[in-house]
């Protein structure tokens, strides 16, 4: 992990959109009165996804408010979790695990793939359509490698496989969630080896 | 209480001890960087390791619990060693892992030489490094005008952070970023809003905040350090003034737990350059409108020239807010000897007088009896402006729970929760015929800003009303509290500095047409308008000499020995830290000199014969550092005292913390602070 910055451009304000706000309420009712701030993952979390996947100052400060803490108390939050954005991402935001089972299966190949086709990490391609980030374990070793493109996992990964699936993602065509290849979940590829006959 | 075996030797200690306090109690000496007595335990910089018998790695002692410490098999007390090998070798592991990322620049390092990572480097560390690794680089933030941060050397101790949130009060600094990335920063480098920030200096352990006016002035080695008292607000913080050759380049806190514990304000600590500039330090006379430098001889002169034409009981002194009592007592000595009732030490124009009794004028619950009370009604006062010290005290106990806290005047952010009751007189009229309040100890504060008003006799008449109705005073408990804003104050009224038979108040003396001479000691908040002739004695060019027709210049705080009484009533000696610039002299000394020369010789001729006679005529001064409690059976008079009170609000007499005195307004460094705290600073990051 490496210093994480806010973007320097930012949008002026932000506020929640009426639906996100009656449901970011409704996350604050949850909790007791006075401890207000330990809604401010999922809230933060939301913000992240109405300001397109990435967290901008303005929505930071706007979550400290509704929920009566410092702007540095949410701003420790929002820069310690990675999984907040703190610089525009692509519409598909591809996070590549880089870490061993990955790395033995072939991530680095992914990745030639991601810096060929999109440019360096966290730099927005210029249809804006992606950007990509090496991330630590996805917990989805059995289908190493594999990314997550938004809230997906995409399994079984081979670099062509990676560039069909990002020409269908940008051409909008519909594709398919989870392993890439012939496997069911994480059962073994090629079929079951076991349990193949009927219980007794 | 639950015993305990450290380093072999068996002790006794409370169960919510840690096993770090129980280790210092044996004697053991913990080396340390987060933890701290007075702050929240983090227990991340791991330094503190001890070895806990039956436990299979060593422990953070400042984090483990006596009561969560197991007995041995037979139920042996547990065994705790800090001096074995085992944790030798732990601490050293710690140490080097802290000095990875920590730069080798004590060479060009503030803290050198005052460094508790380099005094412990000394014990745990290791004469060179595994590392070949690239050291981390840590962009430095702005966080204010006073701390300046050289953030590769912090070693993230969160000491800071804790210190903001839980101390002073103002959730500004935070930690972004995890793990080896985390930096210390407000948000968006925002300069902190903080009286108390200055403190995040002394707290740190290493060289990462450090005071931005010191940067480089000075080794402290090289100080010449003197124990004394701070002027700068009545709550007589105890500091410690550091000299090198004739300047002041710092002023430090001294712990006095009944006091100001370990902290004092940025006001107390920032204000030393103006120590040295718009200083008085030749006496001036004012010659066809324009003062012109003089001997001292000449400016006494011009003064015995006017006082022999003049009629004693038009003569008047006025007692600024930064004499000593020793000073006021002298002074009020030669206006008897000349024989003139106008002498006033409460330039604002205060009610407080000694012959309602001294407990009329004190803090009677003292400062460490705020722990103690259960709830508090603050009238007239901005505790954080008036007395930053005092209000983090405040601060502390409303922590701590059980605190009811009432307030009657501005609504201001005072770093804690309370009721707003009302703007004036008003809503303390409703408390007057209020029923007894089911709290036994609680305190009643007032300040200058309901005091230092014409109607300020009928509201002090009212508030000792209203703490008798509620029940403010029981056995063995007085919560009428009066919150000064002066480090003279209390002084100059215990000596009784106050205007005698048929004399003029200081606002009248500063108005009155009839008024031939008056004495300025040091009175630069009050404006005179009348065409008196004005002998200034007084340390800077402020409001004072410019209307001066004499100038005699003197010592300032640092600059002469004297008891300052704090608003408690504690007399606390200062001592002289530096000498004053070119011709000034101590205040005692010109009013003796001033008196032989107008022909009221006062009857002594060191300070320590001014201080005999002070201490034979009010004994209570001579107890240092010991507060005598007031009686409070007067209070029960003032409330008869009656008088109708106007309907305008309270104000607290402080409205710019930073500039309430000639010292702090000869300071740029309380300038900048003054602008930026009211938003004509632009913040630039470094």
């Amino acid at each position: 992990m490496a210093v994480r910055r806010l973007a320097a451009e930012q949008p002026k304000s932000f506020s929640f959109s009426k639906k996100n706000e009656e449901w970011a309420m409704k996350q604050i009712a949850k909790y007791p009165e006075g401890r207000q701030a330990s809604a401010v993952i999922p809230l933060l979390w939301q913000a992240q996804k109405q300001a397109g996947g990435w967290l901008p100052e303005a929505a930071i400060r706007h979550v400290a408010d509704m929920l009566g803490m410092a702007h540095i108390r949410v701003l420790e939050v929002a820069t310690f979790y990675t999984m907040f954005n703190l610089e525009p991402v692509g519409e598909h935001f591809i996070q590549v695990c880089g870490t061993t089972p990955c790395a033995l299966r072939g991530a680095e190949d992914l990745i030639k793939v991601c810096k060929k086709r999109i440019g360096e990490q966290r730099e927005v391609s210029k249809d804006g359509k992606f950007s990509w980030l090496e991330v630590e374990c996805l917990g989805a070793c059995v289908n190493a490698p594999m990314v997550q493109i938004n809230d997906d996992y995409y399994e079984d990964l081979t670099p062509e496989l990676l560039e069909k699936l990002m020409n269908d993602l940008a051409a909008g065509r519909k594709v398919k969630v989870g392993p890439q290849i012939d496997r069911q979940y994480s059962a073994p590829s090629g079929g079951l080896t076991t349990l193949k006959g009927e219980g007794k | 209480m639950p015993k305990l075996i450290v380093d072999g030797k068996e002790i006794e200690v409370p169960a919510e001890f840690t096993l770090l306090q129980a280790c210092e109690q044996a004697g053991a000496e913990i080396p340390r960087f987060c933890f701290h007595e007075r702050l929240s335990i983090a227990g991340n910089c791991r330094m503190c390791l001890v070895e806990l018998k039956g436990s299979p790695k060593p422990v953070a002692s400042c984090a483990w619990a006596v009561r969560d410490c197991r007995p041995g098999p037979n139920g042996e007390p547990p065994v705790v060693n800090t001096k074995t090998p085992m944790v030798k070798k732990a601490r050293e592991g710690v140490m080097e892992f802290l000095l990875i990322n920590h730069p080798l620049d004590c060479p060009i390092c503030d803290q050198g030489g005052e460094c508790d990572l380099q005094d412990q480097a000394m014990a745990y560390g290791v004469d060179k490094s595994r590392y070949e690794e690239n050291k981390r680089a840590v962009e430095d933030k702005y966080i204010g005008p006073l701390v300046k941060t050289i953030m590769t050397r912090c070693i993230h101790c969160t000491r800071c952070i804790r210190f903001a949130t839980e101390v002073a009060g103002v959730s500004e600094l935070g930690a972004i970023g995890r793990g080896e990335d985390m930096e210390i920063t407000t948000y968006l480098e925002k300069a902190m809003s903080s009286e108390l920030q200055g403190n995040v200096i002394d707290l740190c352990p290493v060289g990462a905040l450090t005071s931005k006016p010191y940067a480089f002035q000075a080794r402290p080695w090289e100080l010449t350090k003197t124990e004394s008292i701070d002027a700068m607000d009545a709550a007589g913080s105890n500091i410690r003034v550091d000299v090198r050759g004739r300047e002041v380049q710092r002023v430090m806190p001294r712990l006095h737990e009944d006091v100001n514990e370990e902290w004092i304000s940025d006001k107390s600590r920032f204000i030393w350059d103006g120590l040295r500039t718009q200083r008085l330090d030749k006496p001036y006379v004012r010659i066809k409108g324009k003062l012109i430098r003089a001997s001292w001889s000449d400016a006494f002169a011009a003064i015995a020239d006017k006082m022999r034409s003049a009629n004693a009981k038009k003569v008047g002194a006025i007692i600024g807010d930064l004499a000593t009592a020793e000073e006021s007592f002298a002074l009020k000595k030669l206006m008897d000897q000349i024989g003139s009732p106008n002498i006033d030490c409460r330039q604002d124009g205060s009610v407080l007088h000694p012959k309602y009794g001294r407990a009329s004028y004190l803090f009677n619950a003292t400062i460490a009896g705020i722990e103690e009370a259960d709830g508090m009604m603050i009238i007239g006062a901005n505790p954080r402006k008036e007395a930053p010290v005092i209000n983090a005290r405040i601060r502390k106990r409303w922590r701590a729970g059980g605190f009811k806290i009432g307030v009657i005047g501005e609504q201001a952010d005072l770093t804690y929760d309370y009721a707003y009751l009302g703007a004036g007189p008003d809503t303390l009229a409703d408390f007057t015929k209020h029923k007894k309040a089911q709290l036994k100890k609680q305190i009643w504060l007032i300040g200058q800003g309901a005091l230092a008003r014409p109607d300020g006799e009928a509201v002090l008449s009212m508030f000792a009303k209203s703490v008798h109705s509620v029940g403010g005073i029981a056995d063995g408990w007085n919560g009428f509290s009066v919150l000064h804003t002066a480090a003279s104050r209390v002084g100059a009224l215990d000596v009784g500095a106050v205007p005698g038979e048929g004399g003029l108040t200081a606002p009248q003396m500063a108005k009155s047409k009839s008024l031939e001479v008056l004495f300025l000691l040091g009175a630069d908040e009050i404006e005179v308008e009348n065409d008196a002739f004005v002998v200034y004695i007084g340390t800077h060019g402020d409001r004072g000499a410019h209307r001066a027709d004499v100038i005699l210049p003197a010592a300032a705080y640092t600059e002469k020995s004297g008891i300052f009484v704090n608003t408690e009533g504690r007399p606390q000696l200062a001592k002289r830290a530096a000498f004053a610039p070119g011709d000034a002299r101590e205040d005692w000394a010109i009013l003796r000199a001033l008196s032989d020369v107008i022909g009221h010789k006062l009857p002594l001729d060191s300070l320590s014969q001014l201080r005999q006679q002070m201490f034979a005529a009010h004994p209570h001064l001579a107890k240092l550092d010991q507060i005598v409690p007031a009686d409070a059976s007067v209070l029960a008079k003032l409330s008869k005292l009656g008088g109708e009170a106007k309907k305008t609000g309270f104000k607290s007499p402080v409205t710019d913390f930073y500039l309430t005195n000639p010292i702090a307004r000869a300071s740029a460094i309380m300038a900048e602070c003054s602008r930026l705290a009211a938003g004509k600073l632009p913040q630039a990051a470094e």
